[in-house]
């Protein structure tokens, strides 16, 4: 709240450094033309100045101020813990938070009392200190504005180049902010590979990516049962593969490919423009509808066809089931990636082979599929890679029980599947158990960034062609 | 360079025309792009279709093999015939037209196959050939025919869209002439071509001439003259004059004629 009002407070005196620059930009204009309107005599533009002044001034107080709210509270805690005594001093993090936390309760006035008396005696300490604190960052935010905008005033001269320097420093600004989703996934990253370090000082990694036998289940207690604690993810991969890059494939290649086909080259215009978005609302459809739909309808569905072919043991959630659903998923993936790779062939090449008498079908196996088709395995790809990453459908529907099999009717999971499995719940997060759903994550990250650089430079070679 | 036929009038009045038109006229939703053509077309020599640009002699070229059936909102009326055989009739099989009238594109369209598998499209198409030595002879055939023979037989495997603009363009001749066509139309063949490479598909269409009914679009008049003995002049999508290629560049009858000629527009 505080912090709030030195924002405002910032912005507003930022506001009246930008109309001071500005005026002065104006009476260097006005100074400058001598009297008559001849313009050039001054460099920048009076909103220039103004932009460039009220730059200076914002950037540190933002800086402070946006470092203070990051660090500002655990600076005052650290002081707070520091005028306790010896004894009284908390044994660990976790008690150090857990009364740290009540401590803000009580000046927040969201708990009533406090259990801990320390806390109770610390807390209008700590109310006090960060108030002080607050008003320390704020004075200090203010002074920088004041000096960053006095210097970028005394700077502003008839010949001084305003424009050039602002546009310079909102170039920055838009560098900072395309650089930071780039930052934040390689954060992700890290964070993955951490902890994956720490999953394979307790699994081997040859055993997690050469075994098959999965059964995270690790033992509390030395005598219990039904807990080997077995960390071979073949089986998760296996899984993976065979419903999204198998079965799904199987549906969505053929149902997407042809409906691009069609609508590129069959479809009357006034169809297409109806067809072409029903498609792509497909693509908008919640993943967990289709979970729905995968595990009510089709999983009951699929087990009725297993049991009248024979097969009395059939499992309620096959990986039949789920890759049906994805594979329709899929599907508007697939048919808007080939939609553009036979729309980019050029039509000349339509033309040339009807010219020659061949039909609208030949030309499109001989001559617009096969031009197409690095912009179609492309898109596959990408689909593909999507597919393996897709987690609710097969959370709803493919089961957990790790089968290393090729029978579509039988249950498998995917590595999707057991990252929810193993992180939903209570979980001590030192155990091979937890930490198994980083390396899997990890291992999924690559497999599918593999599949993304891959697809994207097949589709970029491809546009290259033909522009 | 050409011996210049309306000078020997044995050639090309004393045969039944390769493809007559009557009455034509083609509409654009609702713009009327050929308002009421006729003109003979014969296989002893080469016609030529000249205008200005937008004047409906591409358009008009289009009609002669049903191009036009893949323009949605294009419309012909009129009659068209193929040694007697109206095209738009019912019972015309528009494949089998195709594959009697061949084209040229204005910008050279080989597919993104192989030298050999662009020639041997058309004739695997229709079934031409019973072997694969068969084959090697209508695509070694089709290529000499061309003139390409001798720069590509090493290389037939290459893809055709690698090869330079003219040797693309002459690929697309060879492809077209691969099936045997009667009538062979071409759409401004040289306009995405340099001065040489132009010359060498000129020489080609006078090596081809009397072998095939030539039809070409041309807004180039010198290109008109050289290699064309019928010129037809379009404007605004009308047939202004037909007649043979020297009356035309020496002595029109029309006014129109003589001012697209000696440059007044255009």
């Amino acid at each position: 709240m505080r912090l709030l009002i030195a924002l405002l407070l910032v912005l507003g005196l930022a506001g009246l450094a930008f109309l001071a620059g500005r005026a002065r930009g104006e009476r260097m204009a006005v100074a400058a033309a001598g009297g008559n309107s001849r313009l050039g005599t001054i460099h920048s533009r009076p909103v220039h100045h103004g932009a460039y002044v009220a730059l200076l001034a914002l950037a540190p107080a933002l800086i402070v101020l946006a470092g203070w709210s990051l660090i500002g509270d655990r600076f005052v805690e650290g002081q707070l813990i520091g005028t306790l005594a010896p004894a009284e001093q908390p044994a660990s993090r976790n008690d150090r938070q857990a009364l740290m936390n009540e401590v803000r309760g009580l000046v927040s006035g969201d708990l009533p009392t406090a259990f801990n008396p320390l806390a109770a005696r610390l807390a209008p300490a700590y109310a006090a200190a960060s108030a002080n604190a607050d008003l320390l960052a704020g004075a200090l935010a203010v002074a920088l504005l004041c000096a960053g905008g006095l210097w970028g005033y005394s700077r502003l001269r008839p010949d001084f180049r305003a424009r050039n320097r602002v546009e310079r420093l909102v170039r920055a600004v838009l560098l900072l902010t395309s650089v930071v989703a780039i930052l934040t996934t390689f954060g992700i990253v890290l964070s993955l590979i951490f902890e994956s370090i720490r999953f394979f000082r307790l699994v081997s990694p040859v055993e997690f990516l050469t075994g098959l036998q999965w059964s995270p289940q690790t033992a509390l207690r030395a005598d219990q049962v039904g807990a080997s604690g077995a960390f071979g993810a073949v089986p998760l991969f296996w899984g993976t593969i065979f419903i999204g890059a198998i079965i799904a494939m199987a549906v969505a290649i053929p149902l997407g490919l042809l409906s691009a086909i069609y609508l590129t080259q069959y479809a009357d215009p006034r169809l297409r423009r109806w067809l072409k978005p029903m498609l792509e609302l497909l693509a908008g459809v919640p993943t967990v509808v289709y979970g729905f739909f995968a595990a009510l309808t089709v999983a009951p569905l699929v087990r009725s066809l297993a049991v009248a072919l024979g097969m009395t043991d059939a499992s309620s959630d096959s990986a039949l089931a789920a890759g049906l659903v994805m594979g329709i998923m899929i599907v508007p993936f697939v048919s808007s990636m080939a939609d553009d790779a036979l729309t980019a062939v050029p039509s000349s090449m339509r033309d040339g082979s009807l010219a020659m008498g061949a039909t609208m079908s030949e030309t499109v196996k001989k001559v617009m599929v096969p031009a197409a088709l690095p912009g179609i395995v492309g898109g596959v790809l990408l689909a593909v890679s999507r597919a393996i990453g897709e987690t609710m459908i097969v959370v709803m529907a493919a089961g957990l029980a790790a089968n290393l099999t090729a029978n579509p009717f039988s249950s498998v999971t995917t590595v999707t599947t057991q990252i929810v499995a193993l992180l939903t719940g209570d979980q001590e997060f030192d155990s091979a158990k937890t930490l198994s759903a980083f390396a899997l994550g990890l291992v999924l990250f690559i497999m599918t960034l593999i599949l993304n650089i891959y697809a994207l430079a097949v589709v970029k070679r491809y546009r290259e062609a033909y522009e | 360079m050409n011996p210049n036929p309306a000078q020997n009038p044995a050639i090309g009045h004393n045969q039944q025309p390769k493809m007559t038109a009557r009455g034509v006229n083609v509409f654009y939703g609702q713009k009327q792009a050929i308002k009421n053509v006729s003109i003979d077309v014969s296989s002893d020599h080469v016609t030529a279709f000249i205008g200005p640009s937008g004047c409906g002699k591409s358009t008009f070229l289009r009609c002669l093999n049903r191009m036009n059936d893949t323009v949605d909102s294009a419309r012909v009326e009129g009659d068209i015939a193929l040694d007697g055989q109206d095209i738009y009739a019912p019972q015309m099989d528009v494949v089998q037209l195709r594959a009697r009238v061949g084209m040229v594109f204005q910008k050279p369209n080989p597919f993104p196959k192989s030298i050999y598998e662009n020639v041997a499209y058309g004739p695997r198409l229709h079934g031409l050939a019973r072997s694969k030595a068969e084959m090697d002879a209508i695509v070694e055939s089709a290529l000499r025919r061309a003139g390409l023979w001798d720069e590509v037989k090493d290389r037939l495997s290459e893809s055709g869209t690698a090869m330079s603009g003219g040797q693309q363009q002459r690929l697309c001749i060879a492809r077209a002439i691969a099936v045997d066509p009667e009538v062979i139309l071409m759409d401004e063949p040289c306009s995405a071509l340099d001065p040489i490479a132009t010359a060498r598909i000129e020489e080609l269409i006078d090596e081809l001439r009397g072998r095939y009914a030539i039809v070409i679009v041309t807004h180039n008049m010198q290109q008109a003259a050289r290699v064309s003995q019928k010129t037809a002049f379009f404007h605004l999508g009308s047939l202004v004059e037909y007649d043979d290629t020297s009356t035309i560049f020496t002595n029109p009858r029309e006014t129109r004629t003589k001012d697209y000629i000696t440059g007044r527009y255009g």
